[in-house]
């Protein structure tokens, strides 16, 4: 009982072990991978574990207060540097080893050739506001 | 509408349907069928006796579902299949729902999850408001844990202590939303104790008594925690204390020691001081020793080093505390108060700020940033 974030990063994890860029993957490899995804949703939903997930454009920008009666300062042109997430999942499950077994079942979605993409995803626990009873 | 009536009535409606033998996930959703019905006709026509009409009305919507259901299969494999008769009633209704509520073969969260639906009788929406996850997740769960249980029989007296781990952790849960689930556990415990003569019952029951009593005291008015030491003791609440004193004190009486009743006595020593320096730390230690034997959890090993501390100075807690694993959650910031205790307030400081990245949950990353921003303005001025 307790929220995880697994984290899909395009840049700023490791490379994966299967590491091709999927525009070189072929139509049908796309499909098997999109359906495994959906279909790893679909099982967190009917076993009781997902909580929400979403998929992100993968154009981010950094954006920061500029001054007062100035526009925002954005992070203009080292865009290409940066971290930037695909997208994420939020689980509820009873163990962390139940998250860890959770990310590395997304791992192994599979990519160029059909293979396991082994891709490292991240594991974050969702902090709760409050806390248990006892002092 | 009573609504704490529905709710108290649905756990022995549902083990009535389940005892005709209804299997466990139809009986649910004719129950829950017969509380809508209820909400709806009631504050018209309220009936006599409501227990009966729930479970009238309850085995009417079973009927018509498995009659549907059975016609459907009729239709569709010229198949009859009747509900077996259910076993001869051994065990008070209810108790017999708790045990199949937190059945071994269920997860905790499943576990909890139709503990609070079936025996409980809150709605599917309440329990994932209360445990902060959709609906459709939180419905997933409990039909989840309803098939699992489905072939179950209640014939048999449970694991008590499954029960009362159940229990515990909806009481651990704390609250938000419209589900206090701090008073839920309360309520729940009462009803187990109510129908059964256990020690231990008794034990958890004066527990969550004892630390329910602290609540109002346990956080400033802007949310921020407030350590059992500084909290103001006028805002405990007695009648809560005394009754959970007074449960205790007959638990004990039977002699049957166990770790629910040791922390129950330990929050007691608590609360029987007027003043944190009153305490009687000594005697808090002793309860300690007996948890350590009745548990072995290094978690209360760690809680003894504090103990330990208060009895017997901060450097008989630190070297109780060097004897446990520093990976264990919150060694960091027993660490910490140790060394502050100790007068190396440096050391403190660093191991508070340490300890706040390590937190949980945010009230206590706020708490421990604090003790470390404290520690710091003192030390550079």
């Amino acid at each position: 009982m307790a929220k995880y974030l697994l984290l899909k990063h395009y840049r700023g994890a490791p490379a994966a072990v299967n590491d091709v860029p999927m525009d070189q993957w072929t139509p049908e490899e796309i499909s098997a991978h999109m359906q495994y995804m959906n279909d790893f949703a679909e099982r967190l939903e009917k076993s009781g574990e997902y909580v929400d997930g979403q998929a992100l454009a993968p154009e981010g920008s950094w954006v920061r207060y500029g001054g007062e009666g100035r526009p925002p300062v954005t992070d203009g042109p080292f865009a290409e540097t940066k971290d930037l997430i695909a997208g994420w999942t939020i689980i509820d499950v009873d163990s962390h080893e139940r998250a860890l077994e959770l990310a590395a079942e997304l791992s192994a979605a599979p990519g160029a050739g059909g293979r396991p993409i082994h891709e490292w995803l991240e594991v974050r626990p969702v902090m709760s506001a409050h806390c248990t009873v006892t002092e | 509408m009573d609504e704490a009536l529905l709710r108290s009535l649905t756990p022995s409606v549902l083990t009535v349907l389940v005892r005709r033998g209804a299997d466990f996930a139809a009986a649910e959703d004719a129950v829950q069928d017969a509380l809508v019905e209820a909400l709806r006709v009631w504050p018209a026509d309220p009936p006599r006796d409501a227990k009966g009409w729930l479970v009238t009305v309850a085995w009417r919507k079973f009927l018509d579902a498995t009659r549907a259901e059975t016609a459907r299969r009729r239709r569709e494999d010229r198949f009859e299949e009747e509900p077996a008769p259910g076993p001869a009633p051994t065990v008070d209704d209810t108790l017999q729902l708790y045990f199949l509520c937190a059945h071994p073969s269920l997860t905790p969260s499943s576990a909890v999850a139709l503990t609070l639906r079936a025996v409980g009788g809150l709605t599917t929406r309440q329990i994932a408001q209360a445990y902060l996850v959709p609906e459709a997740t939180m419905a997933q769960r409990i039909s989840r844990a309803k098939r699992t249980v489905s072939g179950v029989r209640l014939d048999r007296a449970g694991d008590v202590a499954t029960v009362l781990r159940v229990l515990y952790l909806v009481f651990n849960e704390g609250y938000s939303g419209d589900v206090d689930l701090a008073a839920e556990a309360i309520r729940l415990t009462r009803q187990l104790t109510a129908v059964i003569d256990h020690p231990e019952a008794a034990g958890l029951l004066a527990l969550m008594l004892l630390h329910h009593a602290r609540r109002a005291a346990r956080t400033a008015p802007d949310g921020s925690l407030v350590p059992l030491a500084e909290q103001d003791r006028g805002r405990w609440d007695t009648r809560l204390i005394a009754e959970g004193v007074e449960i205790l004190q007959a638990a004990l009486a039977r002699d049957r020691l166990g770790e629910y009743q040791a922390q129950a006595a330990i929050a007691a020593l608590h609360a029987d001081a007027p003043r944190a320096e009153e305490t009687d730390w000594v005697q808090i230690v002793e309860w300690y020793d007996e948890l350590v034997r009745l548990t072995d959890s290094p978690v209360v090993r760690l809680n003894r080093a504090v103990a330990v501390a208060e009895a017997d100075g901060p450097r008989a807690g630190l070297s109780a505390l060097a004897e446990l694993d520093a990976a264990l959650p919150r060694h960091t910031a027993v660490a910490a108060y140790l060394h502050e205790r100790d007068g190396d307030l440096k050391t403190a400081a660093r191991l508070y700020a340490e300890a706040a990245h390590k937190a949980p949950n945010l009230a206590e990353r706020d708490h421990l940033t604090r003790q470390a921003a404290r520690l710091n303005t003192h030390l550079h001025h």
